[in-house]
């Protein structure tokens, strides 16, 4: 047991990466990692909405449309609790951590309906992951989201002040830095 | 055709719609944090840039602070008296008068007058041409090295670099201190909008040093000192440095400089 959720995080996180293998939540991915400092906010508060999410999705499908047969409209309920879910958590923190919502600041809404958000709570479904797996997996994979965000900022604010031929500037450059992260992370398919 | 079917959809998904929208009904209000009215009024009035010039993370931090008392009413640089007496007027207190501030470059060494140790082929960045060796191609190690980080930097569009050093266009200035935080060399101050007279230079080296390097350098003479009727110019560690507050812009100094290193603003 211990095992096989140790290997399921491994292959979430790292072997079948949420960004780079996937190509799920490209959109923060790109638009958040300028500087590595807003990266990893970016990062935690994926990992917390996506482990809520998994959680919440996980236990609404089994326990309720599942048992009444109507598995067929999980994408529209997972829509609408999950977003529920990120407003509740926002008003929560902003009332009793407020050191917490200040530091996640707007990308916990910003995510709301991110497509990672959705294809995570999504793929445990397809998986037929039970509730616990469902959770481990989520969390690991928005660990690896993190992961690579917060490599992908690393980078830019290295590379940030080069000499990049105008054509390249700005996005172009970041896309093709990106592929070469996924070409690296290719090197994690034989770890499992 | 299994009309329960789609009852039971319909059922599920509107109940609970419906059981989200009183559950997130109710904790609006329970979980309600109550914002200072004079918040949303205070943010309102604030220019809304987001620049970061206050020091605070945006607009809206700036305009907590200043409800809660703890930032002042003027606490906008970019905005400026005006932004002020409006916030003033919404806190309900007296602005006070906020001298405008704006980022002025410490160097006149343009490539005529200052001595360069080699030529530099490297990345067209200050950031990255200070870490060459002597902290650059320039002899001096303090001046501006013209490769214009800071105008990549500024919003405002203020700063253009001009045979080989940037200036500051003070009426575009909005004194966000972008280019302060960005200039490797520090050469970047904020000094009032008003000031008569400034030091067009930052090197803090002996005089025969400052000589062999640049020919608009201070090289800490004293002249100025002892010229100013009015106390207002001292020089410090080898660099003559003007307190606008005393300056009444007589130019005395400035003629008797024998560097020429002090300009008019």
């Amino acid at each position: 047991m211990m095992k096989e959720l140790l290997l399921l995080a491994l292959g979430s996180a790292l072997v079948s990466n949420v960004v780079l293998s996937q190509f799920y939540g490209l959109c923060p991915f790109l638009g958040v990692s300028k500087q590595l400092k807003t990266a990893s906010g970016m990062g935690l508060a994926v990992i917390f909405v996506i482990t809520l999410a998994s959680l919440v999705s996980s236990v609404i499908y089994t326990y309720l449309l599942d048992r009444l047969g109507i598995g067929y409209l999980k994408t529209i309920v997972f829509i609408l609790v999950i977003a529920a879910l990120v407003q509740f958590v926002e008003m929560f923190l902003k009332k009793k951590v407020p050191a917490l919502y200040a530091s996640l600041g707007v990308f916990l809404p910003l995510i709301t309906t991110n497509c990672a958000v959705l294809g995570t709570a999504l793929t445990n479904v397809q998986r037929e992951y039970n509730v616990l797996f469902a959770v481990v997996n989520g969390f690991a994979t928005a660990a690896g989201f993190a992961l690579s965000i917060c490599i992908l900022a690393g980078i830019r604010e290295k590379t940030a002040h080069n000499d990049i031929p105008k054509a390249f500037q700005g996005m172009p450059i970041t896309l093709v830095t990106a592929g070469l992260m996924a070409i690296a992370f290719c090197g994690f398919s034989g770890l499992l | 055709m299994d009309f329960s079917a789609i009852l039971t959809a319909v059922l599920v998904i509107g109940v609970l719609g419906l059981i989200i929208g009183l559950f997130l009904g109710t904790a609006a209000l329970k979980l309600k944090v109550e914002t200072d009215p004079k918040e949303e009024a205070v943010l309102a009035a604030l220019p809304g840039n987001n620049c970061g010039g206050c020091g605070y993370a945006g607009c809206s931090n700036l305009a907590a602070a200043i409800a809660k008392g703890e930032a002042p009413v003027n606490g906008c640089p970019v905005g400026g008296e005006a932004v002020g007496k409006k916030v003033a007027e919404i806190m309900g207190v007296e602005a006070g008068t906020s001298t405008r501030m704006v980022a002025y470059v410490k160097c006149n060494g343009d490539c005529d007058k200052a001595e360069t140790d080699y030529e530099y082929s490297g990345l067209e960045d200050c950031r990255m041409a200070v870490i060459a060796p002597g902290k650059g191609p320039k002899k001096c190690s303090y001046g501006c090295l013209g490769y214009g980080s800071c105008v990549k930097e500024c919003p405002f569009d203020a700063i253009s670099v001009v045979k080989g050093i940037a200036y500051v266009n003070k009426e575009k200035c909005k004194a966000c201190g972008k280019c302060v935080a960005v200039c490797p060399n520090h050469l970047i101050e904020l000094i009032p909008y008003e000031a008569e007279k400034v030091v067009a230079c930052a090197s803090h080296d002996k005089g025969p040093v400052v000589m062999k390097a640049c020919k608009g350098g201070c090289i800490g003479c004293g002249l100025c000192n002892k010229t100013c009727e009015h106390d207002a110019v001292h020089v410090e560690n080898f660099l003559a440095k003007i307190d606008y507050e005393k300056c009444t812009g007589c130019g005395a100094c400035q003629e008797k400089c024998p560097k020429k290193c002090i300009f008019n603003h």
